[in-house]
């Protein structure tokens, strides 16, 4: 067992943000998900927070622990030394709804927009009506919290969102590849970025959104000067 | 006149029910203390069951299986990786199984195929070698919260409405029937009724508490599972031991993650459950005997939650404490006869199933009250999930 204090954002919109702290002990192969819910379920049943897979696959537990994005399903009890006070605050650049839960439907109404993908022609059996997820993004809104010109600029894309975008433009499957362009060019899209690289620090998802806005943008200029050429046929 | 119906739970289940009601013309909101598919549902497996898991055991549930599984693949092609699945027999006690095996699962319409070992290990080469059988199923994977939203989102395209960190404290009685639930918006503690014409308990290993509101015992048995996640996809389809149900029987594939389970346990009290670091020691040693050096990949969390297992008998429980004996269907009651009418529940099953589980339900209440829309759930597609946002 462990003991910990977690220092946690109380409140919500029209009520004013304290932090309240919690002593909980934990076995030390648990996760920080687990001192929460513990938390809710012994302590207090008003505290707010959002999870449901508690592997990293759902994308919804995703808080500031000690200030860094993390998943708290992915935050080892271990980590901490016994007695440590470990804070814990809602993700930034979303709506508050309260404690440390956010509003995900920025993020979620982008990737809407965008058609993202879920699964793929497998190509070790092609031909056959059998798929696999490829795609790594667990739609966790780290990356939208940390990037600082999301915090400037609500009306960027994001690094998730743009990442998803390369994955459709690089295997598009019959989607409209000139609406993605016109997404991914637009001034609140890849040319926004200005590689402070916070979402590739955060992601816990094998998700590279700096690279991928690299590559969209390369994607942009080859696009624009075959236009510009007249090679490709509109 | 349109009929209200309140559901408790945005699980799979009051997800599923939710839009089996609105498409059968009633009005329908849905109450959820947490997030949607936070608990029983989003810590299970994500596999769309083949069935072959239950052919020896419990052909019934076999039979639901495969066939709300092929239903499914036309409702939620978004939604699920179909991957496949294999059975393989990891020793002697496990291959003596076989001929049972794929003559059950001839007899409950579940499609299954025995492939050459060596074929085995050329579609999964990092399974173990010495596997002695393997049968290839019709599983798939899916990511339980989006599977749970892709309800909800249908739904609210048809007048649903969802109402997230709202908790129900009491239900409210019109006369000496149930008329609808007092609910407290957790966000800021308002308390307030809604009136409803039925109320439907969709609280998975809760729903005794939403029982005992209305002084009516249901008989659920909240059963925990282990599951262990590590970062490394080991296998491509999913892979079951052939064996009877059994302790890490199972690895589940994830996007770059494989997902070994399951254990077995009673539990009291399923708000939180403290996995015992033993049952963690236990899947990854399970896993380990399907792909050798499985453990060698880093953890990628280790979660549990619990089942709402429809208890038949107390004699069932005691003669058998891992509680795996106990049926995987489901059942739904209407509470007229038990002092409580206009009160509903809707107890066990799986997720592979809620489909099929709603649609009895439906039936269940249009026979209670009178309307006499059929169920459309095996023809409407469902939105994406991201539509639930809309």
């Amino acid at each position: 067992m462990r003991t910990l204090n977690l220092r946690i954002v109380r409140g919500g919109p029209g009520r004013p943000a304290t932090y309240q702290t919690y002593q909980v002990s934990v076995d030390e192969h648990l996760n920080i998900l687990d001192a929460v819910q513990k938390v809710w379920a012994t302590q207090d049943p008003t505290l707010l927070f959002r999870h449901a897979c508690h592997h990293a696959s759902c994308g919804l537990c995703g808080v500031r622990v000690n200030g860094r994005e993390r998943l708290m399903c992915l935050t080892p009890i271990a980590e901490f030394p016994e007695g440590a006070t470990v804070t814990l605050e809602p993700l930034r650049n979303f709506p508050w709804v309260g404690d440390l839960v956010v509003d995900v439907k920025p993020l979620m109404d982008r990737m809407a927009a965008i058609q993202a993908p879920y699964v793929r022609k497998d190509e070790l059996t092609a031909g056959s009506e059998e798929g696999t997820r490829f795609e790594d993004c667990i739609e966790c809104g780290l990356c939208m919290s940390a990037c600082p010109v999301v915090g400037s600029d609500s009306a960027y894309l994001g690094p998730s969102p743009l990442a998803m975008i390369k994955r459709l433009l690089e295997e598009p499957r019959g989607r409209d590849i000139q609406s993605l362009c016109a997404l991914a060019g637009d001034a609140h899209g890849a040319w926004r970025c200005h590689s402070v690289m916070e979402c590739v620090e955060v992601c816990p998802s094998n998700v590279d959104p700096s690279q991928a806005i690299g590559w969209l943008r390369r994607y942009l200029i080859l696009r624009g000067r075959r236009q510009l050429a007249g090679a490709e046929r509109r | 006149m349109t009929l209200h119906a309140v559901i408790i739970g945005a699980g799979s289940t009051g997800a599923a029910v939710a839009h089996d009601l609105t498409l059968r013309g009633y009005r329908v909101t849905v109450v959820e203390r947490g997030e949607v598919a936070c608990e029983t549902t989003g810590r299970n497996h994500g596999l769309l069951h083949s069935g072959a898991r239950y052919v020896l055991n419990d052909p019934p549930a076999a039979r639901e299986c495969a066939e709300d599984n092929a239903l499914m693949r036309k409702l939620m092609p978004g939604i699920l990786e179909l991957n496949g699945g294999l059975f393989v027999a990891l020793n002697e006690e496990d291959l003596s199984y076989k001929d049972a095996f794929l003559e059950a699962c001839a007899q409950a319409g579940v499609p299954a195929e025995e492939i050459p070992v060596q074929e085995a290990l050329r579609l999964e080469p990092n399974l173990n070698p010495r596997i002695l059988a393997a049968v290839k199923v019709q599983d798939g994977v899916f990511d339980p919260f989006h599977f749970t939203l892709a309800f909800l989102a249908t739904a609210k395209q048809h007048g649903a409405v969802v109402h997230t960190y709202t908790e129900v404290i009491d239900l409210l009685w019109n006369g000496r029937s149930v008329g609808g639930v007092k609910v407290r918006d957790r966000r800021d503690g308002r308390e307030y009724a809604i009136g409803a014409d039925l109320v439907v308990n969709a609280a998975g290993p809760w729903a005794g508490r939403i029982g005992a509101m209305a002084h009516v015992d249901i008989a659920v048995l909240p059963v925990a599972g282990t599951m262990v996640a590590v970062g490394r996809r080991w296998v491509r389809r999913v892979i079951n031991r052939l064996c009877p149900p059994c302790d890490g029987g199972i690895i589940v594939p994830q996007r770059r993650n494989s997902v070994v389970g399951t254990t077995s346990w009673p539990v009291e009290n399923p708000d939180y459950i403290a996995i015992p670091p033993e049952q963690v020691e236990a899947m990854l040693a399970a896993g380990e005997e399907f792909i050798p050096g499985f453990r060698s990949a880093p953890l990628r969390g280790i979660s549990a939650a619990a089942r709402p297992l429809l208890r038949e008998s107390s004699q069932l429980v005691v003669a058998d404490p891992g509680a795996r004996g106990i049926t995987r269907g489901f059942s739904c009651f209407n509470h007229a006869g038990d002092g409580a009418p206009g009160l509903f529940s809707i107890i066990g099953g799986k997720t592979t199933t809620s489909r099929l589980m709603a649609e009895v339900m439906g039936d269940v209440i249009n026979e209670a009250t009178g309307i006499t829309t059929p169920c459309r759930t095996r023809e409407v597609p469902l939105l994406p999930y991201h539509a639930f946002y809309v």
